[in-house]
């Protein structure tokens, strides 16, 4: 194994070139290489560079509320128009339930439903099912291919809101990816204030126009009596704790097409917006009607101000006013802009690290290596002599090659993975230990020096591939099992088995090899 | 004198194999005394395992009262709170449970409100918020992963050895898993994500000793195919001792530059994982070999001494 042939002094030089090119981006400022050189550094984990982990779950359960509300509230204007009595509209878990009062007339509003709710599928037919029950029941309910492709459709809406409103804060650099069925996961690198980050990704943002209900007196309110097609929502707007409002909404926000931070006419903060042709013509329409009447401006089910309607409004655009700060009016104009989410979401991780916390974390991390690396060198060049020289330089090449490979695929170093580096070192030591014990061994039993080192090689290879397969297996394991800094701790120490495999079993061997050749040495330096 | 490895005699005789018994007594011990650790008192679960609230905040050049912030955080009624110095007197960690049914991201959110209130000039250098979705996963998923690795590398040692090897090794595992929980539990270090990672590190660094020591078993049996089984262990153990040596040592070193240097954040990984190398050296010459020696004459139905010395031939 000493022979030294050629392609094994090539494969040395060339893996000893390729970390030393790509390491050196991290050693020099930026902008000090030349430009056809590799420029790019370590990436650090959030844990390390600062910066916002968020993992947001999208609440499928509200959607599917929402969405048998919606049909609830068709069923009734479809049967209304056809004049057909019924009662008992409701939703009982999953299904919608009505009773027809006219039994002769089931069969009718069995057909109508069936004709007029829902969507057509794809797949043909209808998203809903319509089925007759005893005792003149009718029950409507959502096909569950259907419900399924709704909420994977959220999720996807709700990633492509938040990357828009991500951009809109400018954070640099934002990661958002879908992890598992109704999850996202967010990473925004930088000192971006999270609680800020957190309001305005988490907000849903859906806004309404609804005619204030003025029929219902505050006596009704308090006992309950709330007609079936009004809603009663508390308030912001400072004058009333809460309104009636009619649950057919006038216009709603996906009929903006811009908005804007603005004032009113006494200076203070408020939202401008414009509408849609569809948003203009129905605005227009009920604000003809309706003069003299309050109308509310609703979001995410609070009332923030309940204007009333002094002359048609017809040009399609206007202020909302209400309780604003100059940075909250910015805020939900910057909401209302990109859209509502589909449904809400709520926040079930967040992991947070100051920038000024990273640097530090970064500070401590490189003088533990280079602590512990240099004790390492210490240590196996007072045990071994020259061939603890070899073995630290296969040492350093390792280190190169970690940190070269790790920056050429931007593979995420965080603070557990500098531990996994200062591991690495050790167990790239061990194979050198391994071969270098075995050379004693054979000595022992009576071979020359040559042939003593040649076979400590070769038989201790199985040993140090058994060994390190092990590790392997555990940081398999650990980046499967991890979120985060875990997944880099398994990264680096992956890698790190690898390459200390590589550099301790053949460099250490050209180094020995060569060593033999130049001065035809006749004792091993390690009896 | 020089290089140090001329010190260490190019044979040694020790007998382990006679202190295995001692051994097992003390090994079991810590073990029983780790079960009982895990009722009374119990694991310090981190966030990432019971769910809830970390904050680390810094009040600049005026050193935090605490009594401030508990004051506040009682009025919010919150779960569990905890308030402590972190470091330096102008560092605090505050933890709390979300109540349950509310939304962990917003009531972080008043709670950052409150505090800055009461307290004036504050940062929050960290945020660490696990909702009870995700907490319930991660401990499905943490002790799927220990007990994942440990059969993986039964299936390995099997593979590459015999059923009997693995079984000792196995059981070195649990050994070795065991009291580093035990070390956890006596240090009352927090049980956090990155602690279960050096767990999985210390069953992949205990198999790679016990592995060299196996290596080394198999190898002499082909070699001495006569020599009685605790003979065999005995010349094994000896022959790999220097390396066990040398590499436990480098590992310690490089370690103990991390516990030290590493950061608070660090630091009760680091001292699991120094501990883990010290036990999986153990364990590799007190659990798994004399797992094999108990083995060995079960499977071959002799009496007292596994292999009977041959009598010298006429």
């Amino acid at each position: 194994m000493l022979a030294l042939s050629r392609w094994k002094i090539v494969l040395v030089l060339v893996s000893a070139l390729f970390g030393l090119v790509f390491t050196l981006p991290n050693l020099v400022p930026a902008g000090a290489l030349p430009a056809w050189a590799p420029q790019q550094r370590l990436h650090l984990g959030l844990d390390l560079q600062g910066g916002s982990f968020l993992l947001l779950e999208v609440d499928t359960t509200a959607l599917r509320k929402e969405r048998l509300t919606n049909l609830t509230e068709d069923v009734r204007t479809k049967l209304q128009a056809e004049q057909m009595d019924f009662g008992g509209l409701g939703v009982s878990g999953d299904t919608i339930d009505v009773r027809i009062s006219d039994p002769t007339r089931v069969d009718a509003a069995l057909k109508l439903l069936n004709n007029s709710l829902g969507e057509r599928l794809l797949t043909g037919g209808r998203d809903v099912t319509v089925e007759t029950k005893p005792d003149q029941h009718i029950r409507v309910s959502f096909v569950s291919q259907a419900a399924n492709a709704a909420s994977a459709d959220a999720v996807t809406r709700s990633i492509e809101i938040i990357r828009k409103r991500i951009d809109a804060l400018g954070t640099k650099e934002p990661m958002i990816t879908q992890q598992g069925a109704n999850r996202i996961v967010v990473q925004a690198p930088g000192e971006s204030d999270p609680e800020k980050l957190k309001s305005v990704i988490g907000k849903t943002a859906k806004l309404t126009f609804e005619m204030v209900d003025g029929d219902v007196s505050a006596e009704d309110v308090a006992a309950g009596r709330i007609p079936p097609d009004d809603l009663l929502l508390p308030s912001d707007d400072g004058f009333a704790p809460t309104y009636v409002v009619k649950k057919r909404s006038v216009v709603t926000g996906e009929m903006l097409t811009s908005a804007s931070g603005s004032h009113d006419e006494n200076n203070a903060a408020a939202v401008a917006f414009s509408f849609n042709a569809v948003g203009t013509q129905r605005f227009g329409q009920v604000t003809a009607q309706n003069i003299g009447k309050p109308f509310a401006i609703v979001l995410d089910g609070r009332v923030i101000s309940a204007p009333r309607i002094n002359s048609a409004i017809t040009g399609g655009s206007g202020i909302i006013t209400g309780r604003f700060t100059e940075e909250s009016a910015h805020d939900l104009a910057l909401l209302l802009k990109t859209g509502a989410l589909p449904a809400p979401l709520n926040v079930v991780q967040q992991n947070t690290v100051g920038a000024e916390l990273g640097a530090d974390a970064v500070k401590a991390g490189t003088i533990s290596i280079v602590i512990g690396s240099a004790l390492i060198f210490a240590f196996i060049i007072l045990s071994y002599g020259l061939f603890g020289v070899f073995a630290a330089i296969a040492l350093v090449v390792n280190m190169l090659m970690i940190v070269g490979a790790m920056s050429l695929t931007q593979a995420t170093l965080t603070l557990p993975g500098i531990a996994g580096i200062v591991l690495t070192l050790a167990v790239a030591v061990d194979a050198n230990v391994l071969i270098y014990e075995r050379m004693r061994d054979e000595v022992r039993a009576g071979r020359p020096a040559m042939s003593a080192a040649d076979a400590g090689f070769s038989r201790a290879l199985t040993t140090i591939i058994d060994a390190n397969v092990t590790t392997l297996v555990a940081a398999v394991i650990m980046f499967q099992f991890g979120s985060g800094p875990v997944k880099g701790f398994a990264l680096t120490l992956f890698i790190g088995v690898i390459t200390s495999v590589f550099t301790a079993v053949l460099i250490t061997q050209v180094l020995i090899g060569w060593w033999f050749r130049a001065f035809r040495a006749k004792a091993l330096p390690i009896i | 004198m020089w290089p140090l490895i001329k010190l260490i005699p190019q044979k040694t005789h020790f007998g382990f194999v006679a202190f295995a018994r001692l051994a097992a007594t003390l090994s079991i011990v810590a073990v029983l005394a780790t079960v009982v650790g895990f009722f009374y008192p119990g694991l310090n679960l981190g966030i990432e395992f019971k769910g809830g609230t970390v904050l680390e905040l810094n009040t600049g050049t005026k050193p935090v009262d605490l009594g401030k912030v508990r004051e506040v955080l009682n009025g919010l009624k919150l779960g569990d709170v905890q308030v402590q110095t972190f470091g330096k007197p102008n560092d605090a960690l505050v933890r709390f449970q979300t109540p349950a049914g509310a939304n962990s991201g917003q009531v972080v959110t008043q709670v950052k409100g409150a505090v800055t209130q009461a307290l004036g000039q504050v940062t929050f250098s960290r945020t660490d918020v696990v909702g009870p979705e995700v907490s319930d996963e991660l401990k499905i998923k943490g002790v799927g992963a220990l007990l994942a690795a440990i059969g993986l590398m039964l299936l390995y040692i099997w593979f590459r050895f015999e059923l009997q090897f693995g079984l000792g090794a196995v059981v070195a595992l649990f050994h070795d898993v065991t009291l580093s929980f035990g070390l956890i539990l006596l240090l009352r270090l927090e049980f956090s994500l990155n602690l279960v990672a050096a767990l999985l590190t210390i069953i992949g660094y205990s198999m790679n000793d016990t592995v060299v020591v196996f290596d080394r078993l198999r190898e002499n049996r082909r070699k001495y195919k006569r020599m009685p089984l605790r003979e065999l262990i005995d010349l094994s153990v000896n022959e790999t001792l220097s390396r066990t040596v040398i590499t436990g040592l480098t590992a310690l070193l490089a370690l103990s530059g991390l516990a030290v240097f590493g950061g608070e954040s660090l630091r009760p990984l680091s001292i699991v994982l120094l501990f883990g190398i010290v036990i999986g050296t153990y364990s590799s010459i007190y659990v798994a070999s004399p797992i094999i020696l108990l083995w060995g004459v079960k499977a071959d139905d002799e009496p007292a001494k596994p292999i009977a010395p041959q009598p010298a031939r006429p």
